[in-house]
């Protein structure tokens, strides 16, 4: 690349106008909520991007002032439960995957085109009919009543990503460990699944962003901070007064829910890219 | 160590397919064995029959006696060498030869495990690359990693998928050197798959020629190359190839298309009163008549033909005889090719003679041709008319006896 790094000059500068113009579409929202966050209540109205005067009232507000209850309960609940539905969704997907990547049995068709199909279910033709089951089960508003429905919607996915992941791990390691005088459990244990973890955490945080950013199933089978998650508690902030806007609250909540979200990909980014590039796999 | 029984061994796949086909072999201890064939003939599946990869749909496997058709692979005690080498690439070198080791709670201390480990790196020098990752290896490295984790298992067999097919055409000829060391040194029975000649002809004790899953032939390299069971084995054992020239006997006279030629009594009583026979010519029994001295001269024949072209290799030279063939055996020939894997029907007759001879194209040239040598076929059943079976048991023997020879002093030296 550095012989020709003349011919590509005018390439490059294309290449980074067109990616300055992509991230500022992506996160001119960001910014902008960012900004908002800071704002006090009489700066909302005016049409500033960035605030007069900068202010902590908005988090503080919801981490120490009268927010507090609400936000920080939701946020506990959020990940509760976002991480239970990851971790049982991934260590379930990883099984089935790898049983429909290496075993031949009846009906390993059925399941992926179930599977395909719940992932493209359109959730809010769900949410009624399990808000009546649910209530009349006992699982309304509770974190099990939440977990359930995220499983359906973070396992598709983890099993059409592993099996895939699984189906490029190459079979002979698996059969080179069985004569080595492994058993099945073992193979997998001790060459496959060393082999499948970057696809594992990139199925995990998949799976994790899924169950986070869920609204509909949140705001319909919850009615109180038992099991509420933080998307759906956004929607019952409340102002100073009732003709104030929560506006400033809403901001630096959305902020801090994206924290986590943000650090998860700074902590596994590198598993995820070393992933595949480990080698030795071909001849 | 352990002798190896097939008792008809039957691969049946779901489709009704036989990809083995009653197949019985014993296996000595401490023999080494080469399964060989044309890609598709059941070789692979055979070798992973034994090793417990794949069922088996009929016939038993007997492992030093006992049967072990139902055994799962880690039971039967045998260690494996895979054509990809298969090595656990997030484990070091040292970590993938103790593999084996490692799985096996408590059998061994961690002493005997760092001993087994050294010993084996030493054997196969690998010792500077234990703390490497496989993904850092050149082929011929990870080839050895594979076979030091074989090696450290004590197991009753090595077996060996095609292994030094991914490897260079130099470094292949030294691991082939290798291989055929360390089996001697260890006197492990072995089973080793391949499709190259090479590998089958100097590595074997004894070489089992398959085709679309049955049985052909099993015999010392120099049986199968001297005393071929048919035109399969005959054609598939040797490169150049085996020319095959179709023609009639009356009397001690082969008529060809080349010419009439004078044949021994032997063969006469084996082609009398056939239509046609084809005659099985391995290119070195051919010489240039004019480069040899009567006494030579009068054990075969010599007759003339026209170099159509002829090709300098420096220690020898082939030169190329075309021919009309015969329409009756066209069939045969063609159907022979396509079970070799080779790309069409020669009309073609290859002759090695000395690479001092100064033959051209389009040369008419005087040929002598050892007519002890050569085999009679039938076109119709493949069967060798001329097979001296006494004689080539007779090759597999003295194999057999050079192969324990080898053995006992091997075992002197150490003592």
């Amino acid at each position: 690349m550095a012989s020709n790094g003349k011919l590509t000059g005018k390439q490059r500068l294309g290449w980074t106008v067109l990616t300055v113009v992509v991230l500022l579409y992506a996160l001119f929202p960001v910014a902008a909520i960012l900004a908002t966050s800071f704002k006090t209540q009489a700066d909302l109205g005016n049409a500033a991007f960035l605030p007069s005067n900068w202010t902590w009232a908005n988090y503080e507000m919801i981490l120490v002032g009268d927010a507090q209850e609400l936000f920080l309960t939701a946020f506990r609940n959020s990940i509760g439960i976002t991480l239970i539905a990851t971790f049982i969704a991934v260590v379930l997907a990883t099984l089935c995957a790898y049983a429909i990547a290496r075993l031949n049995f009846p009906g390993k068709r059925i399941i992926l085109g179930t599977a395909l199909a719940v992932s493209i279910f359109p959730v809010i033709s769900v949410v009624t009919p399990l808000f009546n089951l649910w209530r009349n089960i006992g699982l309304y508003d509770t974190w099990l009543g939440l977990i359930i429905p995220y499983l359906s919607l973070t396992l598709p996915i983890s099993i059409w990503t592993l099996a895939a992941f699984f189906r490029q791990i190459p079979w002979d390691l698996e059969q080179a460990a069985q004569v080595d005088g492994a058993t099945q459990w073992q193979a997998f244990r001790r060459a496959i699944v060393p082999l499948a973890m970057p696809g594992v955490f990139t199925t995990a945080i998949i799976a994790f962003f899924i169950a986070w950013n869920d609204f509909v199933y949140g705001i319909s089978l919850t009615s109180t901070e038992a099991a509420r998650p933080v998307p759906a508690a956004l929607a019952f902030f409340t102002g100073a007064s009732q003709f104030e806007e929560p506006t400033g609250a809403i901001s630096a909540a959305a902020i801090i829910v994206t924290i986590p979200v943000v650090v998860l990909v700074l902590l596994f980014q590198r598993q995820i890219v070393s992933g595949l590039t480990q080698g030795a796999v071909k001849g | 160590m352990s002798s190896i029984t097939l008792q008809n061994l039957v691969k049946k796949y779901d489709d009704g397919f036989p990809a083995v086909n009653d197949i019985s072999i014993d296996i000595e201890d401490g023999e080494f064995i080469i399964l060989v064939g044309p890609s598709g003939c059941g070789k692979s599946t055979l070798l992973r029959m034994i090793v417990g990869l794949e069922d088996i749909t009929e016939g038993d496997l007997l492992i030093g006696g006992e049967r072990v058709n139902e055994k799962a692979p880690r039971e039967r005690n045998l260690a494996m060498v895979f054509q990809s080498y298969a090595l656990y690439p997030h484990l070091t070198v040292y970590e993938n030869i103790a593999f084996p080791m490692r799985l096996t709670k408590g059998k061994f201390t961690k002493e005997e495990i760092d001993e087994k480990v050294r010993h084996a790196a030493t054997m196969l020098e690998l010792t500077e690359h234990l703390d490497r990752k496989p993904a850092n290896l050149s082929g011929g490295q990870r080839q050895r990693v594979a076979m030091g984790r074989a090696i450290v298992r004590e197991a009753d067999a090595f077996l060996f998928d095609e292994p030094l097919s991914n490897l260079d055409a130099k470094l292949r000829g030294q691991m082939r050197a290798e291989i055929a060391r360390l089996q001697r040194e260890l006197n492990t029975t072995s089973v080793y798959v391949t499709h190259d000649q090479t590998e089958a002809m100097t590595l074997g004790d004894r070489v089992a020629v398959l085709k679309k899953g049955l049985l052909q032939q099993i015999a010392s390299p120099r049986e199968l190359y001297e005393q071929p069971a048919n035109l399969f084995v005959a054609g598939f054992i040797g490169s150049p190839s085996m020319n095959f020239l179709p023609g009639t006997v009356e009397g001690n006279v082969f008529s060809t298309p080349l010419g009439k030629i004078e044949i021994p009594d032997r063969a006469a009583k084996a082609g009398a009163g056939r239509e046609i026979v084809l005659a099985g010519i391995r290119p070195e029994f051919f010489d240039d008549a004019s480069q040899l001295s009567e006494a030579q001269l009068s054990k075969g024949t010599t007759f003339t033909a026209e170099i159509s072209h002829s090709e300098w290799m420096g220690n020898e030279q082939y030169a190329y005889v075309s021919y009309e063939t015969d329409e009756r055996v066209q069939d045969t020939l063609r159907n022979l090719a396509e079970e070799m894997d080779a790309d069409e029907l020669r009309t073609q007759l290859v002759v090695e003679v000395d690479a001092t001879s100064r033959f051209r194209s389009g040369d008419t040239a005087e040929l002598w041709l050892d007519t002890r040598r050569m085999h009679l076929f039938d076109p119709a059943t493949g069967e060798n008319l001329t097979r001296d079976a006494e004689a080539g048991a007779e090759l597999t023997r003295e194999a057999r006896e050079d192969r324990k020879r080898d053995a006992e002093r091997f075992v002197s030296r150490q003592s």
